[in-house]
């Protein structure tokens, strides 16, 4: 590289990094300003002690936690099956599962208004009520592009054919074979799937708002108008979880080199 | 359009080869000294492969010739002229590697034609020129093709003719046929070496298949560690290796022990003569397996361990009385009466051995 | 003729024991996925049993034209300006050694900016250029109005803000292709006589349009269907399709709004379902060259 290029490429940068950090450090600050002037932690302390953020953030880390496992039962066994035994099902699957990335959310929710009620229903009769997780369900169809992607790049990694044929010729039966030998081969697929649904979750708005329940965003946005320091401490730390999150597992996964690919779904 | 070393116009159909001069080449990079004092001259015309095991440099000394790579140290001249400032693009080297280096959105035709265009000529002229190298390498009817419609062995050939379409002053090799099964190999680098006599341009092949190597050149240069252990003709470096390394390299992989006295190797109680740079009392004789003959003898000394059918040839491994393994090869029918457990003698073919000390060849 | 009926049934009989795993699955995304996107189809002209051109119709009025239009403008011109500045990010990050460990913070940051910011990036902004805004006061010492008339909360503002994420999504999806471009087509090009600049214009140019098209459509698509980051910001009025929609939606007991919702979804679907055509074709002759 010549010298010129690599001048080229470090004001890029610096340039690049003043547009992006701006206003994640603008955030910094704003969350620190007290009302009257001065500085101070109560925006920050607020995500966990605010009688309105704080139920907020639990009901988003619960819907978070709800939508990973029930995302991993619905896709992983489907997604082994479809490899092991129905390879004729395998556009199907890959064409639902990535078909939310051009469904927009919103259409969604514009769909959902006559067909849910009856979920409200049955979450009633379980005796969950009015309860947010209702969302879940959404949720999972919201994760599964990225979930998808994350899965298929491990299990194309394995051998699938041959370590179920092994684990079937040992005796074990297609229950067995799945928990005890394919998962535990998938398993960093599994956890990439299950942050980047965390990070889906978590930073949720679009269905919340519009069907009328109070998740984090929902309440972000609610707190905006009276309350600038605290709203912004508190979209900053779902960014920054998302950006740990993230990195960890980019740094977990050395070596392989496939990016979560795909519009959002915002 | 810039200015090029020599002008040309598309009419002149080959230059007279050119000579290469790699002296004292060093490059390192961080610890590794991937080139280690490497001097190397390849004469007009000639075609030399360059062998050596993988990592020991040859690439990186290609690349440097090529421009694509600075060497820490040392100089590349072509036809006595310094090019060590001379940057890629001006140095007139038609390269091809070792796979996929087609431009995808192009189509055969217009690949090879790529070199043309760049220096300006024009549509006419280059499109002529590009069929006919399409011709030389046998693949005009291709020529609307896109890389991905073609098998490895045709892409290998298109490269080979977009490197010769713009008359390079040299031509340069890495590895351009791994990537290819063995009966593709074998046509290719034959034809690789009929199109570099028909057109003289001055080649370095690069590869790490002695056979490969001994087959299409006109001298081989053994590589290690970032140095030259020998060059020669191939008859030559078969015959005569001047190196343990080059000798086990080219295929003498046998170390029966031998002693050593004016100029004569007792090997196998057959008197031989030795080459240059042996020791001079005991050692270990380098023997070719095609070398040795073996015959079934009650009284012999060694015995067969094993008998590996390989069509026309046959390979015997056997022991020598003090446990040295040592593999003869004989023709299929030779060997037919062979077999494990069997006592045998071992006779050497009287053709001068390289005589090591026993320490160097250790493990 | 029985025997052949009878191999059929068998194997329609392992498909179904094939088959049945998978009903789980295809069943969730029948409820949660494909009939709420048929209801939206239905409904645009079929609602509570009449039916109707009424609804698509109204979409050719002058506030959901205008909405359309504000919304395609907003979706372009961030669509073009994020693939531009994207394509250099991603070209940045392409040539940085693949393990450093700034290459891994930046791809995780566009990859958390990119797909899952949504309301945070316009508090982000609100806490940077709003009106009582970090850099807003900084300037304002220097005698400039940063927050001008609240142009953060039109459509200017959208434009600034949907930038930001669209340039990491670039990065994203424009990074696969750039890393494609294998360094043998570099070093052929050079070596059969091409600069620096001839071969960015000859190979990689040629090479990376498509790729780079079919990504431009993919933030078209992105922009177009983006709700959270323009609810949180705009309060008053609905300038683009996604505000109109939820104004639908949360006044529906407003007579003649009833079901216009439903509208305003088709024609956000045929909007994004084309562009996304668009794009996987481009891309399909794109993996073909850069595999
Ligand atoms: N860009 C580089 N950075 C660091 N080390 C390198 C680089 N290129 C080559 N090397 C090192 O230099 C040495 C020689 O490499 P080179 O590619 O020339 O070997 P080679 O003889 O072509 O091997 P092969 O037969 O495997 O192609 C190796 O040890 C290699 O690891
Ligand atoms: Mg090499």
């Amino acid at each position: 590289m010549t010298r010129r290029t690599r001048a080229l490429r470090v004001v890029l940068l610096v340039l690049f990094g003043i547009f992006f950090l701006l206003p994640i450090y603008a955030s910094a600050l704003f969350s620190l300003r007290r009302p009257g002037g001065g500085h101070s932690m109560a925006a920050w302390t607020a995500i966990v002690s605010d009688d309105q953020l704080y139920p907020a953030v639990l009901v988003s880390l619960g819907l978070a936690f709800v939508s990973v496992v029930l995302m991993l039962l619905l896709l992983v066994p489907t997604m082994i099956w479809v490899r092991l035994r129905a390879p004729w099902a395998r556009r199907l699957v890959e064409f639902l599962c990535l078909l939310p990335l051009t469904i927009p959310a919103l259409v969604i929710v514009v769909g959902l208004k006559g067909v849910y009620a009856w979920v409200t229903y049955f979450l009633g009769f379980i005796g969950l009520g009015e309860s947010a997780l209702a969302l879940t369900f959404i949720y999972v169809v919201l994760t599964l592009p990225y979930a998808y992607r994350a899965l298929d790049t491990s299990l194309s990694a394995i051998d699938l054919q041959t370590l179920a044929e092994a684990a079937r010729s040992l005796g074990a039966g297609w229950t067995a074979t799945i928990t005890r030998v394919v998962v535990p081969n998938i398993w960093s697929g599994m956890l990439s799937a299950s942050f980047i649904a965390i990070a889906v979750v978590l930073g949720e708005y679009t269905i919340a708002s519009l069907m009328g329940y109070q998740n984090l965003q929902v309440v972000i946005v609610l707190l905006g108008k009276t309350d600038g320091p605290t709203s912004v401490a508190a979209s900053l730390a779902t960014i920054l979880l998302g950006f740990v999150l993230l990195l960890v597992l980019s740094l977990a996964t050395r070596g392989r080199r496939r990016h979560v690919v795909g519009g959002a779904v915002r | 359009m810039s200015q090029r070393p020599t002008e040309r116009t598309p009419s002149d159909r080959s230059r007279p080869g050119v000579s290469v001069e790699l002296t004292d080449l060093t490059r390192t990079y961080g610890q590794v000294n991937a080139l280690d004092g490497l001097t190397l001259r390849l004469e007009p015309g000639e075609l030399v492969a360059l062998l050596g095991p993988s990592g020991c440099g040859k690439t990186t000394a290609l690349r440097i010739l090529a421009g694509l790579d600075e060497a820490t140290s040392g100089t590349v001249a072509v036809d006595g002229q310094d090019l060590t400032s001379v940057p890629a693009n001006k140095r007139d080297m038609g390269m091809v590697f070792q796979a996929y280096s087609l431009f995808p959105h192009l189509t055969v035709l217009d690949n090879v034609a790529f070199g043309l265009k760049l220096r300006g000529d024009d549509r006419t002229n280059r499109h002529l020129r590009a069929a006919e190298m399409l011709e030389l390498v046998g693949l005009s009817e291709h020529s609307e093709k896109y890389a991905s419609q073609l098998s490895g062995g045709q892409q290998q050939r298109v490269a080979l003719a977009r490197a010769l379409a713009i008359r390079p002053r040299v031509l340069l090799l890495d590895e351009p046929l791994s990537a290819l099964d063995a009966k593709v190999r074998v046509q290719l680098r034959e034809e690789i070496r009929r199109v570099q006599l028909e057109v003289g341009t001055t080649t370095l092949f690069v590869t790490h298949d002695q056979e490969e190597a001994l087959a299409v050149a006109d001298r081989v240069g053994v590589m290690s560690h970032g140095r030259l252990e020998q060059i020669a003709a191939p008859a030559e470096l078969y015959a005569h290796p001047a190196t343990p390394f080059v000798a086990e390299f080219v295929g003498l992989n046998n170390k029966v022990p031998a002693v050593v006295s004016a100029g004569k190797a007792e090997v196998l109680g057959v008197q031989v003569p030795t080459l240059v740079g042996s020791v001079e009392d005991a050692g270990l004789a380098m023997v070719r397996p095609e070398s040795l003959s073996v015959r079934a003898d009650s009284e012999g000394t060694a015995s067969i361990t094993s008998v590996a059918f390989l069509g026309p040839i046959s390979r015997v491994h056997c022991t020598l009385a003090d446990q040295t393994p040592v593999i003869a090869q004989l023709t299929s029918s030779q060997a037919r009466d062979l077999a494990p457990g069997q006592r045998v003698s071992l006779e050497v073919e009287p053709a001068p051995v390289l005589v090591v000390p026993a320490a160097t060849m250790g493990a | 003729m029985a025997e052949a009926a009878a191999g059929r049934g068998r194997r329609a009989g392992a498909r179904l024991r094939e088959g049945a795993p998978l009903l789980p699955f295809f069943a969730y995304l029948v409820i949660f996925l494909v009939i709420p996107t048929v209801a939206v189809l239905v409904g645009s002209v079929y609602l509570d049993g009449s039916f109707s051109f009424g609804r698509i119709h109204e979409l050719f009025s002058s506030t959901a034209l205008a909405a359309l239009w504000k919304s395609v403008l907003l979706s372009a011109s961030t669509a073009v300006v994020g693939a531009v500045l994207g394509a250099v990010l991603a070209w940045l990050v392409a040539s940085s050694p693949p393990t450093s460990v700034l290459r891994r913070m930046m791809l995780s940051l566009c990859s958390v900016l990119a797909q899952f910011g949504g309301v945070a990036l316009a508090f982000a902004f609100v806490a940077t250029v709003g009106s009582t805004g970090v850099l807003t006061l900084w300037v304002a010492h220097l005698g400039v109005d940063l927050a001008g008339s609240g142009w953060l909360y039109t459509l200017t503002g959208l434009v600034l803000v949907y930038t930001y994420f669209q340039i990491p999504l670039m990065v994203i999806v424009f990074l696969p292709a750039l890393e494609g471009l294998k360094a043998q087509w570099r070093e052929a090009a050079v070596s059969l006589g091409a600069t620096g600049w001839q071969y960015w214009r000859q190979v990689a140019v040629p090479l990376l349009t498509p790729a780079f098209l079919g990504s431009m459509l993919l933030l078209f698509a992105n922009a177009f269907a983006a709700y959270a980051t323009a609810a949180a910001l705009v309060s008053i009025g609905s300038p683009i399709v996604p505000l109109l929609i939820r104004q639908a939606l949360t006044s529906e007991v407003v007579l003649g709004q009833s079901g216009f919702a439903y509208a305003l979804a088709l024609e956000m679907i045929v909007v994004v379902a084309v562009v996304m055509v668009a794009y996987t074709l481009l891309v399909r002759r794109t993996s073909r060259w850069l595999r």
